[in-house]
């Protein structure tokens, strides 16, 4: 069982969707014991940091949450998730979930912010949840931030807009990717599949 | 590099996919998840259903096609037609729709895009501007082309483009993205059903008067008004209904020809 957590008003229902087309078990909760009880868990996420770190505090699923990642079990952050796993951002006051060390930025230059649309991820070290992923491939991004990681070993894929940034992590049981697996066509699909393959690996 | 979208606009009445020219002479035109579908095979890079006869009623019809939709199809899709408050904004993304597009409610409750884009995220606001040049009564059809030094002023349409404003569509554009849309869809009612191209000094204006992306909408006959539209026009996307729904072209054939004048597309 997969559980993908709860925490706001974000629109959960398309990676749901997207992971029950793969076949996976999953649910929507926010419910700490329903994170523990889990085999794997996702992080979604829209909306702002802050919101999103009170929404996690409010429901009492910080705790349980850095619980899971270190018990080993697969733990997949997707955009604003991604970007929670961080120690801090430039969107935000609050600290964040800090399992892995480094910072969220902006984007400082003249494009279009947030960046919208697809973009091509390129490929910078083999990463489980992304295998069969071809180099190049495009995938379906919205935000305005990204994760700059202290350690460029745990950088799976950097993407190009303006800059070239991190755009996919992957070290020990923790995944990530800044962009939208549920709505990245075959792409994303194939993604949330390597996922249910880790989770029920574990 | 991120590439220009191209996003085919369905419209949708009684959970039912709809063609016509101008809302007049509609005939069933199918299932929305297949046509949804069909696009997304073809390569479209978004989706808008626009639901045209948007009524309390037909509500229900409407949130269960938009799961319909999203059980099937794995790209980003917008729900525009009859929304009107944060709570029909969370029914639909719920249901599984990304975005929601407003505009007439946007005009008349300004506050409802600084909540919905608070509680939901800009991300998931777009904010639909239909403007229209002003002109003179019994003047003729304007040139819509690249005309940087031109005078010219349009004014924001509600209503489905039945009633106009007072409202600057230059400075609504700004004050939207000021009360936290994600995305502006601009159509210029001038261009509208005309198939001959975007209105290109429209699209320009705005998009150099924002930071958040612009959307074409209305005129698209081939793809050279895509083009212009995304070079000319500073667009970073194009919208169309007529020449994708019967059938002139395929949003595959549509991408190779921008991708051969070296737009940057997703292939």
């Amino acid at each position: 069982m997969i559980t993908i957590i709860d925490y706001g008003e974000g629109n959960l229902g398309s990676v749901e969707k997207a992971l029950l087309h793969v076949g996976a078990d999953a649910i929507i909760s926010s419910s700490p014991d329903d994170l523990r009880r889990a085999d794997a868990v996702i992080l979604p996420g829209v909306g702002s940091f802050d919101d999103c770190i009170k929404g996690l505090r409010n429901r009492g699923l910080e705790e349980p949450i850095k619980q899971v990642v270190a018990e080993g079990k697969p733990f997949l952050g997707i955009c604003l998730g991604m970007q929670l796993l961080f120690a801090s951002s430039e969107e935000g006051t609050l600290p964040g979930l800090s399992i892995l060390p480094g910072k969220v930025v902006r984007f400082r230059h003249e494009l279009k912010i947030p960046q919208i649309g697809w973009n091509q991820v390129s490929k910078k070290a083999p990463a489980p949840h992304l295998e069969g992923v071809p180099d190049g491939s495009w995938v379906y991004f919205v935000h305005s931030y990204y994760a700059e990681p202290e350690d460029d070993d745990i950088i799976a894929t950097t993407t190009d807009y303006g800059i070239e940034f991190c755009s996919a992590v992957w070290r020990g049981n923790v995944f990530a990717t800044q962009y939208h697996p549920e709505k990245s066509q075959a792409v994303g699909l194939q993604i949330l599949d390597n996922f249910r393959k880790i989770a029920e690996g574990a | 590099m991120l590439a220009k979208r191209i996003i085919p606009c369905l419209d949708v009445t009684g959970g039912r996919v709809v063609k016509g020219v101008h809302f007049v002479d509609l005939v069933d035109a199918g299932d929305p998840v297949e046509q949804a579908a069909n696009y997304d095979a073809q390569g479209a890079d978004e989706l808008t259903f626009l639901d045209i006869t948007a009524t309390s009623d037909a509500r229900a019809v409407l949130l269960d096609m938009i799961r319909r939709v999203a059980e099937q199809v794995f790209i980003p899709f917008t729900v525009g037609g009859g929304i009107r408050s944060t709570e029909d904004i969370r029914e639909i993304l719920r249901a599984g729709a990304d975005k929601i597009s407003i505009n007439t409610a946007a005009v008349l409750d300004r506050d409802l895009i600084s909540q919905g884009s608070e509680r939901f995220g800009a991300q998931c606001i777009v904010v639909a501007i239909d403007a229209r040049r002003v002109r003179p009564e019994g003047s003729p059809k304007p040139d819509l082309g690249y005309a940087p030094d031109a005078q010219i002023e349009w004014k924001v349409y509600t209503h489905g483009g039945r009633t106009v404003t007072d409202i600057d569509a230059l400075e609504w554009a700004r004050e939207v993205e000021q009360r936290g849309a994600g995305e502006l869809l601009v159509t210029s009612m001038d261009a509208d059903g005309t198939t001959s191209g975007y209105d290109i000094e429209l699209l320009r204006r705005i998009s150099s008067s924002v930071s958040i992306p612009v959307i074409a909408s209305g005129g698209a006959g081939h793809s050279g008004h895509m083009y212009d539209a995304l070079t000319l026009g500073q667009a970073d996307a194009v919208l169309a209904a007529s020449i994708f729904h019967f059938g002139q072209t395929t949003v595959g054939e549509i991408k190779q020809q921008l991708a051969d004048r070296d737009i940057p597309v997703r292939l």
